[in-house]
């Protein structure tokens, strides 16, 4: 930030959407689920950052990934050591101007950050809802995310816009409700997960499942929650995130204490990084939620009911789509974001996409990188002149219609 | 708008679908899509140029030429324009190969390494010829094959790609006399329009 000055709390920092007060909103219109079932009553909760304009055009709709939630920018509180998840790319003059658009962030169904989920009551049997939570899919979310946009009074989003699982949503979005996005933004996704993606899935899975304080997901009851399991599935999880590069970088071989304990104590750096991040994860997250959320990846396909082809898929969106990648993501390689750009082209779909180069794996989706918030800050730039055009040409075409009433 | 892109947009009909290898800046195809209501793709793999056509609200994908056009179907289509970047290819037959196989039509600018001013600069001063056209030196530029009128024409003809339409223009972009008489020694840039 240009400000260095340290009186400055980073909140009241430019660049910042400053302080911010999450909301939520209660849902009793039950939700049909893909699964078959149906969740009678829920709640959203979400965060909104800068001011809707007039027709509600400006509104841009930021979806979460696996371990996301709806804060995304800002802060909660003054002394809040980090800001929201996105903060690098929303707030007033960043990519997501919030000078200019309406950004709303919500936690998705299923969460464990407000929104209705595993640990949430279960209204017919007043206990946490644990395994029977219905079993959640991107087009689930997608549902739940247009109820929350009828709540907002937004018949139509200037951009539905995510990285990774959030941009799964996002392609979902443009299938599901073509009429009501005029840009999908999809970053460092995929069409659907490969058989490696799913093994690691199913390798974060097992950890939780078989933690003995699991207790089939009814930990809640027993007072304890399966922590081993999260530190293990977060751990394996943070390698997918990073390259081979970025953590040669980053920890290389160092060692902590400069030489070998010849033990199994934590020793290099990596090691001791790995289980810093799981620990810190698995007291913030809910173990059901992830086993939710992980598997809700591996069901997404959205070619499955267009015969498999992604083309046909495709066919419906109107939208425009900007498809974007990072070089050395291994989790979700640029290969796959090409997919989705060739079933694109292939429906004859106005599609850009851009493939940025960073050692930073999967993970540079939140990051500044220069190349990256360029390219997307020119796109962003152009959405809003859009935005910004039309609901001139709608002012003008008012004040003409009242002139001549007058006259 | 350069002369050689208003001469290319010219020869292009109303609605028709593009294909632009190394589209730049994304000038030719904002210009047809207000113009001449067309659709269609850039390719580009330099970031400004990417930045600048993500604002003009053209579609472009970064793709390098040389991995070829493998993702596009058989005459997806109208035309594949490529506008001076045949020289800087590092095969041009392959990739002449590839927009005629994705387009129905092709259209394809390039220096014309046979102008007079070329040979009479490697044939008096011996050394690589430096001009408006070709303004880099020998160890700098992107342009590794190089090719005169005559040599495209020939390659054409041996491997059935059928030349429809060809204007050769001056430095200043204009048509002459003598270049419409002696394209290979009195044109500059050559522009064909070509089918496969």
């Amino acid at each position: 930030m240009s400000q260095q000055n340290p009186d400055v709390l980073p909140h009241a920092a430019a660049g910042s959407v400053g302080l911010i007060e999450p909301q939520v909103h209660h849902f009793d219109t039950p939700l049909e689920l893909e699964c078959g079932r149906t969740l009678p009553t829920y709640d959203l909760v979400y965060e909104t950052y800068g001011t809707l304009n007039r027709d509600a055009s400006n509104a841009v709709l930021i979806c979460h990934a696996l371990s996301g939630h709806h804060h995304a920018a800002g802060y909660h509180r003054p002394d809040d050591k980090r800001p929201g998840w996105w903060d690098t790319c929303i707030g007033p003059g960043k990519v997501i101007d919030t000078d200019r658009f309406f950004v709303v962030s919500l936690n998705n169904l299923g969460g464990c950050h407000g929104s209705t989920g595993p640990a949430s009551i279960n209204p017919e049997t007043g206990q946490p809802w644990g395994p029977d939570f219905p079993m959640m899919t991107v087009k689930d979310w997608v549902n739940s995310q247009a109820r929350l946009a009828d709540v907002l009074g937004i018949q139509r989003w200037a951009a539905v816009i995510g990285g990774s699982m959030g941009g799964m949503q996002a392609l979902q979005w443009s299938i599901d409700y073509p009429e009501r996005l005029s840009h999908a933004v999809v970053i460092a996704a995929a069409p659907k997960l490969s058989a490696q993606n799913i093994a690691f899935n199913e390798v974060a899975r097992q950890s939780i499942l078989t933690d003995p304080n699991f207790h089939g997901g009814r930990y809640y009851l027993h007072d304890t929650y399966p922590r081993q399991g999260l530190i293990l599935a977060r751990m394996v999880g943070h390698i997918t995130y990073l390259s081979d590069d970025a953590m040669r970088m980053k920890f290389g071989r160092d060692l902590r204490a400069g030489r070998f304990h010849f033990g199994f104590d934590v020793e290099f750096q990596v090691e001791s990084y790995l289980r810093h991040q799981g620990e810190v994860f698995s007291r913030n997250f809910d173990a059901n939620t992830y086993l939710l959320m992980t598997k809700a990846l591996d069901y997404f396909d959205p070619a499955r009911e267009f015969d498999h082809s992604l083309e046909q898929a495709l066919a419906k969106p109107s939208c425009n789509f900007l498809v974007m990648s990072f070089t050395s993501d291994w989790r979700f390689a640029p290969e796959r974001s090409r997919e989705i750009v060739n079933g694109l082209v292939h429906a004859g779909r106005n599609v850009s996409y851009a493939e940025i180069d960073t050692p930073k794996g999967h993970d540079a989706f939140l990051l500044d990188i220069p190349e990256y918030t360029k390219l997307f800050g020119a796109y962003m730039h152009r959405v809003a002149n859009e935005v910004e055009n039309s609901a001139n040409e709608t002012e003008s075409r008012t004040e003409n219609a009242g002139a001549s009433a007058d006259a | 708008m350069r002369d050689d892109l208003q001469l290319i947009s010219d020869w292009i009909p109303e609605n028709a679908t593009l294909l632009d290898l190394g589209c730049g800046d994304g000038t030719l195809l904002a210009h047809l899509k207000t113009h001449k209501q067309t659709a269609g793709y850039g390719l580009e793999i330099n970031q400004d140029n990417l930045a600048a056509c993500f604002e003009k609200g053209v579609n472009v994908l970064e793709q390098d030429l040389d991995g070829g056009l493998g993702n596009f179907q058989d005459h997806r289509f109208d035309y594949v324009v490529m506008t001076q970047a045949l020289q800087a290819v590092l095969r041009p037959d392959q990739i002449l190969n590839e927009m005629v196989r994705v387009g129905r039509e092709a259209i394809i600018t390039f220096p014309n390494f046979g102008h007079w001013k070329v040979r009479a600069y490697l044939g008096l001063k011996g050394r690589m010829p430096v001009s408006s056209a070709l303004p880099y030196e020998w160890y700098n530029t992107p342009n590794i094959h190089l090719c005169t009128v005559q040599d495209f024409e020939t390659h054409c003809r041996k491997h059935g790609i059928r030349i429809l339409e060809r204007q050769v223009i001056n430095r200043n972009h204009r048509t002459s006399v003598l270049s419409k008489w002696w394209p290979n020694l009195f044109g500059e840039i050559a522009i064909y329009r070509v089918k496969g």
